[in-house]
């Protein structure tokens, strides 16, 4: 009864976030030289890894009970000196534990492909070649996955448009589907609604009397 | 017949065919009768959801996710607000998190009951389908009288659910249950002994747990292959904690394990739904369905003629939307084909920066190659239904 320890709150998060932070520190350790940077929020880990060393980084956390992949996508910041992230999602279902790894990546030099390390990774690297042009390197079948046949441009970048750049119709008279520039009516308008009411940046003609008071 | 002569046999099983649970081109290179390699060309139904989901607010978004598995359709709204709460850091009333728990087991319900039968119609079962489709088109009622749309509801809600349920549809879900279970040992005494039912799918499409973990596969196709693999129970999200439930599993890893487990999670299903219908009556229980926060909640209609700051809450709320602070989460939910998991990057403004629906039907529709090996033709029907393909969710 006079036991000063305080009590240790043992909620779920609590015990994820101590569970997490372990975990790191010995994927720190594990990785070595391949290990970036690490981050803890959200009550999720997303470790950065080398791009050199892709690989050797994911079988070592495949060998080290993450062996169920969950996904593969990328990330595109353009205005980056390397555009994408390459992020991948693992589980650890003995641990019950999730893992982001992420690496950067351009649209001219491969990363390695993670088919040997997890079988399922084949249709998700195609996808993010298909959607973002990213290349992997010995993928043993990497073509596109999700967009029409001789489809051209890799539309989740953002650079491409959204209403991309051709519409298809079937044309009655030569009896096909043709593929057409795309026509729109109306000029396509996004709107930026972020807080209208104080995004004007000009002066209202009257303004500069109420602040010369 | 000479060596040279003797050549294998490509053939398209699709892209429209009805046993193909949507429009999936399948290229099948036969030997004989014997699978030999499996291609499938998906994309057909690519509609760019990702795309069109970072030019609109998260509001707008919720939407998109009815149209994926439009088989179960809440259970995708779940992952996505779910995610865009996570980020907000909001945790939702107690009787909207029953709510949503009750419409989600309702959903497995629908997804499974659409998904055991037809697979039963593919091996050769034409009654199946027709009683299962009358209790799907009830739980579409309570789909409608709960949010308005039989199919597509946008019923979840960042910060809760759209509407409180009135106390008579509460009645009518908790009296649809036992008749519902009846209907349940009907079913089962139609076709899950039967002979036909069992040749056809007995030993057909193995996969071990140690495939099942590094092919992606999630939900019954893991439980049929023995492993006890819930997020319901292994991380539980809602108030699925203080349900009680069991988790069935297969034994064999085989396409009709995978159906019995779906079977048996139906009756799961049903219990989950009980206890919420009576947490629901309770006098505790009562209350808000929505967070009270009319930044990210629309404020009731009443209030906006009466109050001037609900109307503008209102009109901030549906043009600029709610913003998100800068980060990154991964929500996954067990939803009735397996995980469904949403990748959400915010850069602090209203619209997500990148969005990746992680849909179980495509990781499960990529080891269709793994499956049908040396299968016969006629098996490639019954292994791609008993996958639980819907093609709403793999080609996004």
């Amino acid at each position: 009864m006079t036991d000063a320890t305080p009590p240790v709150e043992h909620t779920h998060a609590e015990i994820l976030r101590t569970n997490l932070r372990a975990l790191s520190e010995k994927i720190e350790a594990g990785l070595g030289a391949a290990f970036l940077s690490a981050k803890l929020a959200f009550d999720e880990l997303s470790v950065t890894v080398d791009s050199a060393k892709w690989i050797e980084s994911l079988t070592y956390l495949r060998d080290n009970g993450f062996v169920s992949f969950i996904d593969l996508t990328a990330v595109d910041f353009p205005a980056r000196e390397k555009r994408f992230d390459v992020v991948v999602h693992l589980l650890d279902p003995a641990a019950n534990l999730r893992i982001r790894v992420k690496t950067a990546a351009d649209d001219i030099n491969p990363l390695p492909s993670a088919v040997n390390v997890w079988p399922a990774a084949n249709w998700y690297e195609r996808e993010a070649y298909d959607m973002y042009g990213v290349l992997f390197a010995d993928h043993p079948d990497l073509r596109r996955m999700l967009t029409d046949y001789g489809f051209d441009g890799h539309p989740l970048r953002k650079d491409f448009p959204l209403t991309g750049y051709v519409e298809v119709r079937y044309d009655d008279e030569s009896k096909r589907v043709v593929y057409e520039p795309v026509k729109l009516n109306q000029e396509f308008r996004s709107f930026d609604f972020l807080s209208p009411w104080e995004s004007a940046t000009h002066t209202l003609p009257g303004d500069e009397k109420a602040t010369k008071s | 017949m000479t060596e040279q002569n003797m050549r294998n046999f490509s053939i398209n099983f699709g892209p429209q065919h009805p046993a193909a649970h949507g429009v999936l081109r399948l290229v099948l290179e036969l030997d004989g009768e014997v699978v030999e390699r499996v291609d499938p060309h998906i994309g057909l139904l690519h509609r760019g959801t990702e795309k069109l989901m970072e030019a609109r607010t998260y509001l707008q978004n919720v939407p998109y996710f009815d149209r994926l598995d439009y088989c179960g359709p809440m259970s995708q709204e779940h992952s996505f607000v779910l995610a865009i709460e996570k980020l907000l850091g909001v945790t939702v009333p107690r009787r909207a998190q029953l709510i949503r728990v009750l419409y989600a087991e309702m959903t497995r319900i629908l997804s499974h009951m659409l998904n055991v039968t037809t697979q039963a119609m593919d091996v050769g079962a034409l009654t199946p389908p027709v009683w299962g489709f009358e209790e799907r088109e009830k739980i579409m009622v309570f789909y409608e009288r709960a949010s308005g749309a039989r199919m597509h509801a946008n019923y979840f809600r960042p910060g809760g659910v759209a509407k409180d349920l009135p106390p008579a549809l509460i009645a009518d879900i908790g009296a649809w249950l036992d008749p519902f279970l009846k209907l349940m040992d009907d079913l089962e005494a139609l076709f899950v002994e039967n002979r036909i039912f069992k040749q056809r799918n007995a030993d057909i499409g193995v996969l071990t747990a140690e495939e099942c973990w590094k092919w992606g596969f999630s939900g019954p196709v893991l439980r049929g292959s023995g492993v006890a693999w819930d997020l319901r129970r292994a991380q539980p999200y809602e108030c699925y904690e203080e349900m009680e439930f069991d988790i069935p599993v297969g034994k064999h890893g085989d396409c009709y394990d995978r159906q019995v487990v779906r079977l048996e999670e139906m009756r799961q299903s049903v219990r989950i739904m009980r206890q919420c219908v009576e947490k629901l009556s309770l006098a505790e229980n009562q209350g808000p369905v929505l967070v009270p926060d009319h930044k990210i909640t629309p404020p009731r209609r009443a209030a906006m003629k009466q109050s001037m700051e609900s109307l503008i809450h209102h009109f901030k709320l549906f043009t600029e939307g709610f913003r998100t602070p800068e980060g990154e989460v991964y929500v996954a939910t067990e939803a009735p084909k397996g995980e469904f998991g949403v990748y959400l990057v915010s850069d602090g403004t209203d619209k997500p920066y990148k969005c990746k629906i992680r849909a179980p039907g495509f990781a499960h529709l990529q080891g269709m190659d793994l499956l049908c090996r040396n299968h016969m033709l006629a098996d490639v029907s019954a292994i791609l239904g008993a996958q639980d393909i819907v093609f709403g969710e793999v080609d996004r």
